[in-house]
C-alpha cells in the first residue's frame, strides 16, 4: 500500500511503542536486519530488494529549520519514510500520507489511530480488519 | 603519524596518534552547550556546527601534538554509521586534507573505532576477546579475533543502553540528555525498591532489549506518583546494568573468552564498571576498560582503528560516500 515518496508519521508518548510499531512495518516491507531506535543517530536507512526504507526520529530536535530540512533530505528521497516525534518537522518536512498515533489503553493494550486524507488508503487498511 | 577525524554524531573531534598507538593529541569539541540552548540535538545544528568546528578542531589537534601536516602520513575518518549530513562534513574535510597533501585516506567504521580505543598505548588489549559496546546510539556484543574487525553476536533490538539511561532520566524529570544525572540520583536510592524487568532475560542468544524497561518506568510513575525518585532511578539503573552484565556474561561463558572489554559512552557509568568488575572476578575473566575520555566519541579511537584498516591510495577516495546505518 505504501510506495517510494510516502511519509508515515508515528506519534505517541515516550515508551508507548513507536519503535516497535515501525519495526513491524519494516518487517512487512522486507527489512530483515535490526531495526533500532534512531533517537541518537536521528536517521536510519534500510535497503531491501530495491526498496529504501527510512526511519527518522526528531526526538532531539527542538524544531526543524530550512537548513535542517536540507540535512534530512536524503532520508525522504525515494524512500518510504517513518518519522517518530514528527511535530518538530511540521511544515518543514514532506507531509505525511498517513499519520499513526499510539496511546496506552487499559492494561498493556494500545490504541492505534490512523489519519490520512487518502480515503482509499484508509479503506484498504480498514476493510480486512472488519 | 595519523590524523583522525570524527563527526558521526554530536562531537566534532580530531586527533593525532603515532603508528604504534601513542595519542599525541585528542580534541573533542563537545557541542553540549549549544545543544542545551536548543533544547536537544537539532540535526542540522549538529551538521552545521561540525562544518564550523572541523577546521579549528583539526588545527588544535595538530598544535597540541606539536606537529604540522608535513608529519601526517595518512588521514583517518569515520564514514559511518551516523547522520549522513554530519558524516559528510568529516569525510569531506578528510578527503580535502588528504587530497591536498597527496596522502592516503582511511575510512573507518565508527564501531570498529570504539573497539580500537582498546588498542591504544600504553596498555593495548590483545585479541581474542569479547566486547560489550554500549553508547547512546549503539549497544552490541561482539567477538574480536583480530584487530581488523569484529563479529556481532548480539545487540539491542530497540533502544541503545545510553538512550535507555537518557530517556529514563527524561521520564524522571531530569532533563535530556540525563544519563549522568540519573546515575547521581540513583546513588542515593535503593536498587531493590522496584522490580523492573531485565530485558530478554532467559531467552537464548545475546540480544538485548530496553524499550520494555522504559515502559515499565513509565507505568511505575503513573501507578505510584509519590514514589521516591532516587529509588526509581536506582532500580532502573540496576535493571539496565543487570541486563548488560547478564547477557554479556552468558556470551563470555559460551564462547570461553578469557578477556572481556567494555567500551562506549555507557562504560563511564560507575555502577556498570563495578558490576562488570565483580562478575569478571567471579568468572576468572580479565576485564579491559579504557579511560573515560576514550569511552565517549573521540577521534583517537578512529585513528587507532585506521591502523588496522586498508587505506585508499591518493587520489582514489574522492568518490567515497558516507553510510547511515550499520549493515
Amino acid at each position: 500500500m505504501l510506495g517510494a515518496g510516502d511519509v508515515v508519521h508515528v506519534s505517541g508518548e515516550l515508551g508507548v511503542g513507536k519503535t516497535v510499531f515501525v519495526r513491524g512495518a519494516c518487517r512487512a516491507l522486507g527489512v530483515t536486519g535490526a531495526v533500532t531506535s534512531p533517537t541518537y543517530t536521528v536517521g536510519n536507512l534500510y535497503r531491501t530488494g530495491g526498496m529504501a526504507v527510512a526511519h527518522l526520529d526528531l526526538y532531539r530536535s527542538a524544531g526543524v529549520t530550512v537548513e535542517e530540512a536540507a540535512d534530512l533530505e536524503p532520508y525522504f528521497d525515494g524512500t518510504i519514510c517513518f518519522v517518530e516525534w514528527p511535530d518538530a518537522g511540521a511544515g518543514m518536512l514532506p507531509p505525511a500520507r498517513i499519520a499513526v498515533e499510539l496511546r496506552v489503553g487499559e492494561g498493556d493494550a494500545r490504541l492505534i489511530e490512523l489519519r490520512s486524507n487518502d480515503a482509499e488508503l484508509l479503506k484498504a487498511i480498514a476493510d480486512p480488519l472488519v | 603519524m595519523i590524523l583522525g577525524i570524527e563527526t558521526s554524531c554530536d562531537e566534532t573531534a580530531a586527533a593525532v596518534i603515532t603508528a604504534d598507538g601513542v595519542v599525541r593529541a585528542s580534541v573533542v569539541s563537545s557541542q553540549a552547550q549549544l545543544h542545551a540552548r536548543y533544547g536537544g540535538v537539532v540535526p542540522e545544528v549538529a551538521s552545521r556546527r561540525h562544518l564550523e568546528l572541523v577546521v579549528p578542531v583539526v588545527e588544535e589537534a595538530l598544535a597540541e601534538a606539536g606537529v604540522t601536516l608535513d608529519d601526517i602520513a595518512s588521514v583517518a575518518v569515520t564514514e559511518g554509521p551516523g547522520l549522513i549530513g554530519a558524516l559528510l562534513v568529516g569525510l569531506s574535510a578528510a578527503k580535502a586534507i588528504a587530497f591536498a597533501r597527496g596522502l592516503p585516506l582511511i575510512p573507518v567504521d565508527h564501531l570498529h573505532g570504539h573497539l580500537a580505543a582498546l588498542y591504544l598505548a600504553p596498555d593495548p588489549v590483545e585479541p581474542p576477546f569479547l566486547a560489550l559496546l554500549a553508547s547512546g546510539g549503539h549497544t552490541l556484543i561482539v567477538e574480536v579475533t583480530d584487530r581488523r574487525g569484529y563479529r556481532v553476536i548480539g545487540g539491542t533490538l530497540d533502544d541503545a543502553a545510553g538512550e535507555a539511561f537518557d530517556k529514563g532520566a527524561r521520564l524522571l524529570g531530569l532533563g535530556y540528555p540525563g544519563g549522568a544525572k540519573l546515575e547521581r540520583l540513583a546513588a542515593g536510592g535503593d536498587p531493590g525498591a522496584h522490580a523492573f524487568p531485565t530485558g530478554m532475560s532467559g531467552k537464548p542468544g545475546y540480544d538485548l532489549s530496553f524499550s520494555g524497561l522504559k515502559t515499565a518506568l513509565r507505568y511505575a510513575l503513573a501507578r505510584e506518583p509519590d514514589a521516591d525518585h532516587a529509588d526509581l532511578a536506582a532500580s532502573y539503573q540496576a535493571a539496565i546494568v543487570r541486563s548488560l552484565v547478564e547477557r554479556t556474561a552468558t556470551a563470555v561463558v559460551d564462547t570461553g573468552a578469557t578477556t572481556l572489554a567494555v567500551v562506549g559512552g555507557v562504560a563511564r557509568n560507575g555502577a556498570l564498571r563495578e558490576a562488570f568488575a565483580d562478575r569478571c572476578r567471579k568468572l576468572g575473566v580479565h576485564l579491559a576498560l579504557v579511560a573515560p575520555e576514550l569511552c565517549t566519541d573521540n577521534a583517537a579511537m578512529i585513528a587507532s582503528a585506521a591502523r588496522y584498516t586498508d587505506p585508499i591510495a591518493f587520489p582514489g577516495y574522492l568518490r567515497r560516500d558516507a553510510y547511515a546505518t550499520a549493515s
